[in-house]
């Protein structure tokens, strides 16, 4: 009895080092069927137990199993480090060169005036004002008449604005010369409170340095029962101070003339000079941004807007000028150029929409 | 407009710094554009005496002065051709800054004498072009005085920004009326001495203008004889100069100076030149006249012209003719003293193309009393610079009736000013401006100064008072918000517009703004050019027609890009495209374009052109984030004529055409001169569907519990059988069971029959209710091939079946 069960442990010995000592999968798979296989010498010797007499026969199958389990196990472990020493070694050898360009799909870039636009939509819209559009080729009209601009007016001769060819003895249509028709088609549109923005594309004939045949501007108008000048500093200080980002912006207005507002103003706002060009915000120095005023009662008149009841404000601003002024861009023609070098230095990502949620600085 | 501060002063009796009166000109709106003030520059140089002047010891040009600067006697080595011993002249010491030449004095040593300083000429102090002799005094000058004040040279210039309305401030005093009502001192009451005249003016007016009587309601004058046009006084050719003004003779610069002083504009025509009347007509066709800046105008029947029997002598209230003008043989003068329509005039003088101070004016709105105190004023400085003697006054017309008051509710300047103002002080502001206040009732009648046409109802008097009260004295009021939180500011446009931006520039391609505007040549290749939205008055020839299309505006951009060196990459704009005038026919679209490889050269892939699928994939993207059902879209081949035939499509929800997409037309290209491949799309923002969500509740998700299976089909059709109706086909055979359908190759070649392509696609299959037995598979596969055969008669070819 003894000699059969030492001669499983000679034999569990032995298979023991051959696992160990097989260096690769194939070697192993030799071992392993040497050890467990149906003609294996241990396999022999467990149908052997079935021979032996009943009082040895339990102890020596409980040996020998515990013996297969052993081997079994020692297959696994050995299985398992020399699959890592493969894989070691493959990956030893993997090796990419990682500073090779990666397959990018770089974003394109998002024009300054979109960009501004958004930032002035989302601050006037936070005090209460909705985008209102019109039309690009305006009438006669929307455009002069009704704001109080006189035909004899410098603003309504060929020299600033673009005309379409008249057809078939048609009133001949502008296009629009500021977003101010917009005021007109509001007011037009349904009884006050009005409170919109008119955010769009205007047209001068006029082209150098400083202008550009098409610009963008961006007006506003607030209709109600008690609306004052006060409200219109009010609005516009808020405005111009949220946009620059800068509580120490003065703004000041002054009298000027514009005939579809009475009292009518222009904006100023303070900036100083600095090395790099000029910085918004407590300076010395005033700036000429925009201008606004009270709607004229001639222009309630002309929309069927009851003057005694209903008052209130407007302004209109350029807005590459504001963009020029917060993001540092010298020239207004370049805005129009097509530029990919410059749309790629004074484009915005686009992925960051200018909100209050995430602020409105890029 | 243009003024100095002792002319201000002549109607201002005001202490006032320079600082404060520009600082309140601009409150009150009389905009400062700049001041001139040469006072403290000035200041070193003083009125030197040459107590002798010898010849330089070593130098034939140079004199050696003796100068007299009122405390000392100084060297001084002068050039000068009339440096002389006993005159008079202009003396810097060491350390003066000379304007003129923009140097410092420093003693130097010139050919062995050093000087002490510099005798100065007009151009060296910059009062002058003159730099071939110094300045030369006269006898009375003050030795040691500083010299600029003693002689009226440095008098600090203002220049103001005039709006529109304001005709009244194109002139000194107007000027002198507003600072004095802002309280900058007190308007001084100029001198009024009517002179009678002796005789009667052998020129008399005659107005003919029928039921234009309007141009030129009311016009006056009066004869001079015997008078003297040599040149003007000192100080009035002073004043003339700092503001820019050229003096001429004196009856000229008379004209010019009560122009600006008085915002009157008067001409004077060389009465021995004049045959018989003057007239005031409308002019004739065919008459002309050689005006007096040189020019001959045409004339028209729509401009007033002053004439005498013979010939158009004056254009009304832009400028006199140059054969009646005066000259300084004139003895004998007519003045013209005439109020003319501002309308008319700013329309002739813009015909004209005529700048004149008179038009400036007139087309302002001139006081219309002036035509009688006018004429008072031009005749006593006549008299007083030329001598000779007045005739009797002729006019002819009416003066215009005065204005009517404007009531006025004191209380509107808080109410619509926003500012409480004393019910005391806004009377003594319009009374100060001129204005007549009756303010016992309630409701003031407020009648404007004649010399303010621009009043036109109770916000005009609202800003009188404001404007002078000033507009800092405005508190900043916030504006109540309607409701917790604000309305959503954009409108649906507005965020489709900038969701289409941001997937737009997610594809890599950049965001550009261009003109609305392209040639006429370029927008009839893209399928506009109608007149109609042509420019009457464009600024260039290849700016003159409105775009059809964003395309063409995109194809001028990718050209600059690539001449400037710039390709493999692309840009987009989201803006407007118009079909006709109308505000119907103005679209909003979003156009992109690729020019040059679909992207940058790249070691791990190949180089590829940009193609239609790029351009249609910048559609998809565009589509999807504007809203539209990409799914349910159907691509069709019948893209516009400026692409490529067979590389172009248009992606459509039935009739309606969403998106167009393609290469750009050969042509079209070599015409821009690109010679690389342009892929473009156009997406109508207008055409798109609203998809907005009524609610945002989304229902439960439904998920099969099932895994999904995939079987590949080779179908083999025709080459010109669109891959888009096999996969149509396969999706419709089976379609509670097919999920998806997906072409994976499509292949034409040799081993193929002639005419025809293989078209392969994926097909995933996803079970419902219960897992697929493979009798279900294979009835799935059968309908799916036998759905291929029979709407797009495909033959299967090969794969799992």
């Amino acid at each position: 009895m003894s000699t059969f069960l030492s001669q499983a442990d000679a034999l569990e010995e032995a298979l023991l080092a051959a696992v160990q000592a097989a260096a690769n999968p194939d070697e192993l798979e030799a071992v392993r069927i040497r050890a467990l296989g149906r003609k294996s010498e241990l396999n022999g010797m467990l149908r052997a137990v079935a021979a032996l007499p009943g009082n040895e026969r339990r102890a020596a199958g409980q040996h020998l199993n515990a013996v297969k389990e052993r081997l079994a196990s020692a297959l696994r472990e050995r299985q398992s480090s020399l699959e890592d020493a493969t894989l070691e070694a493959r990956l030893a050898a993997e090796r990419a060169d990682i500073t090779l360009p990666s397959r990018r799909q770089p974003p394109g870039r998002g024009h300054p005036i979109s960009r501004t636009l958004d930032e002035m939509t989302s601050i006037l819209g936070e005090l209460g004002f909705q985008v209102a559009e019109g039309p690009h080729i305006e009438d006669d009209f929307h455009n002069f008449t009704a704001l109080n601009i006189p035909p004899e007016h410098p603003a309504r001769q060929d020299v600033d604005t673009f005309y379409l060819r008249s057809v078939d003895g048609s009133e001949r249509k502008v296009l629009r010369t500021h977003t101010s028709p917009v005021q007109i088609r509001a007011l037009m549109a349904g009884e006050p409170p009005i409170r919109i923005i008119a955010p769009g594309r205007t047209f001068r004939c006029d082209r150098d340095a400083t202008h550009a045949p098409m610009f963008h501007q961006i007006e506003g108008l607030a209709i109600d029962r008690d609306l004052t000048m006060g409200h219109l500093k009010g609005t516009i200080a808020t405005f111009v101070r949220a946009f620059f980002g800068r509580d120490d912006v003065e703004v000041r207005f002054r009298p000027s003339y514009f005939p579809f507002t009475e009292p009518s103003a222009e904006v100023d706002i303070s900036y100083r000079r600095t090395a790099g060009g000029l910085e918004i915000g407590a300076g010395g120095d005033w700036l000429e941004v925009m201008g606004c005023g009270m709607v004229h009662p001639r222009v309630l008149d002309n929309c069927g807007v009851d003057r005694n009841v209903w008052q209130g404000f407007a302004w209109g601003l350029g807005v590459e000028r504001f963009a020029m002024l917060k993001y540092g861009i010298p020239d207004l023609r370049t805005f129009f150029e097509s530029d990919v070098a410059w749309l790629r230095h004074y484009g915005f990502d686009m992925l960051a929409r200018p909100n209050l949620l995430d602020g409105l600085d890029p | 407009m243009k003024f100095t501060l002792s002319w201000l002063r002549e109607h201002l009796d005001t202490d006032a710094s320079v600082a404060d009166i520009a600082h309140r000109l601009t409150a009150i709106g009389l905009e400062i554009e700049a001041v001139e003030d040469r006072r403290e520059e000035l200041a070193p140089f003083v009125v030197g005496r040459v107590v002798e002047a010898r010849p330089h010891p070593n130098a034939d040009r140079l004199k050696v002065c003796t100068v007299d600067n009122g405390s000392t006697t100084l060297p001084v080595v002068c050039g000068a051709p009339n440096a002389r011993t006993g005159m008079k002249a202009v003396f810097a010491g060491i350390g003066t800054h000379i304007p003129g030449s923009g140097i410092t004095l420093a003693e130097k040593e010139i050919r062995g004498v050093t000087g002490q300083g510099m005798l100065c000429s007009a151009y060296e102090l910059g009062l002058g072009e003159d730099h071939d002799g110094i300045i030369e005094l006269p006898e009375d000058a003050p030795v040691g005085a500083a010299y600029a004040p003693w002689a009226g040279a440095d008098d600090p210039v203002f220049e103001i920004a005039l709006t529109p309305n304001r005709g009244d401030c194109a002139s000194v005093r107007g000027i002198a009326r507003d600072l004095a009502a802002a309280g900058v001192g007190t308007l001084r009451e100029p001198p009024f001495a009517p002179v009678s005249g002796t005789y009667a003016s052998p020129v008399a007016w005659t107005r003919t203008l029928g039921d234009r009587g309007d141009a030129c309601p009311l016009v006056a004058g009066r004869y001079f004889r015997n008078v003297t046009n040599s040149h003007s006084p000192d100080w009035m050719q002073r004043r003339l100069r700092a503001i820019g003004l050229r003096p001429i003779s004196a009856l000229v610069d008379i004209t010019n100076y009560v122009t600006i002083d008085r915002g009157r504009p008067l001409h004077v025509f060389d009465a021995d030149k004049v045959t018989g009347a003057l007239t005031m007509r409308m002019a004739r066709p065919g008459e002309s006249l050689a005006a007096l800046d040189g020019n001959t105008y045409s004339l028209d029947p729509d401009i007033t012209v002053i004439a005498d029997d013979d010939r158009v002598c004056a254009i009304g209230g832009i400028m006199g003719g140059e054969e009646t003008g005066c000259s300084e043989k004139t003895r004998n003068v007519f003045l013209e003293v005439a109020l003319f329509d501002p309308v008319r005039t700013a329309r002739s003088g813009r015909r004209l193309g005529i700048l004149s101070d008179a038009r400036y004016r007139f087309e302002r709105g001139v006081d219309p009393a002036s035509v009688d105190w006018g004429v008072h004023e031009a005749t006593r400085l006549i008299l007083e610079l030329c001598g000779g003697e007045a005739s009797e006054i002729v006019q002819a017309g009416a003066m215009p009736p005065p204005p009517a008051p404007v009531p006025f509710r004191p209380g509107r300047v808080m109410s619509l000013g926003g500012v409480e103002v004393a019910a005391e002080r806004q009377a003594a502001i319009l009374a100060g401006l001129g204005f007549g206040v009756e303010d016992s009732a309630p409701v003031w009648q407020v009648t404007p100064p004649v010399w303010r046409p621009d009043i036109d109802g109770e916000a005009d008097l609202v800003e009188e008072v404001l404007r002078i009260h000033g507009f800092d004295a405005i508190p900043e009021t916030p504006v109540e918000r309607a409701g917790v939180l604000p309305e959503r500011a954009a409108g649906p446009a507005v965020v489709q517009a900038a969701r289409v931006r941001a997937a737009l520039a997610a594809r890599g391609l950049h965001e550009t703004v261009t003109f609305s505007f392209v040639s006429a040549e370029l927008a009839r290749a893209f399928g506009g050019g109608d007149e109609a939205l042509q420019l009457a008055n464009p600024i260039s020839p290849e700016l003159d027609t409105m775009r059809p299309s964003i395309l063409p505006s995109l194809l001028g951009a990718a050209a600059a890009n690539v001449a400037r060196g710039v390709r493999d990459t692309g840009l987009f704009e989201v803006g407007a495209a118009y079909r006709d005038p109308s505000p119907d026919g103005e679209g909003r679209a979003a156009g992109c374009v690729r020019f040059g490889n679909a992207a940058p050269r790249h070691w791990a892939e190949a180089v590829r052109g940009a193609d239609l699928f790029d351009a249609k994939a910048d559609a998809e993207a565009a589509l999807a984030a504007a809203g539209a059902p990409v799914a349910r879209l159907q691509p069709r081949a019948e893209a516009p004529a400026w692409f490529h035939p067979g590389h172009s499509g248009v992606l459509a929800l039935g009739p309606k055409v969403l998106a167009v997409f393609g290469e750009l037309h050969p042509r079209l290209l070599r015409d821009a001169g690109l010679d690389l491949p342009v892929a473009a799309a156009e997406v109508f923002l207008d055409a798109v569907p609203d998809s907005r969500r009524k609610s945002g509740n989304r229902g439960a998700l439904d998920r099969s519990s099932l895994m999904p299976l995939t079987r590949d089909f080779a179908f083999l059709v025709e080459a010109a059988t669109p891959a888009a109706a096999v996969v149509r086909a396969a999706g419709r055979a089976v379609p509670k069971l097919v999920s998806r359908v997906d072409v994976f190759d499509v292949w034409e070649g040799e081993d193929l029959p002639g005419g025809m392509k293989s078209v392969a696609i994926e097909v995933v299959l996803q079970p419902q209710d219960q897992p697929l037995d493979d009798a279900a598979i294979q009835r799935a596969a059968d309908a799916i091939v036998a759905a291929v055969a029979k709407d797009a008669g495909g033959r299967l070819r090969g794969g799992h079946a």
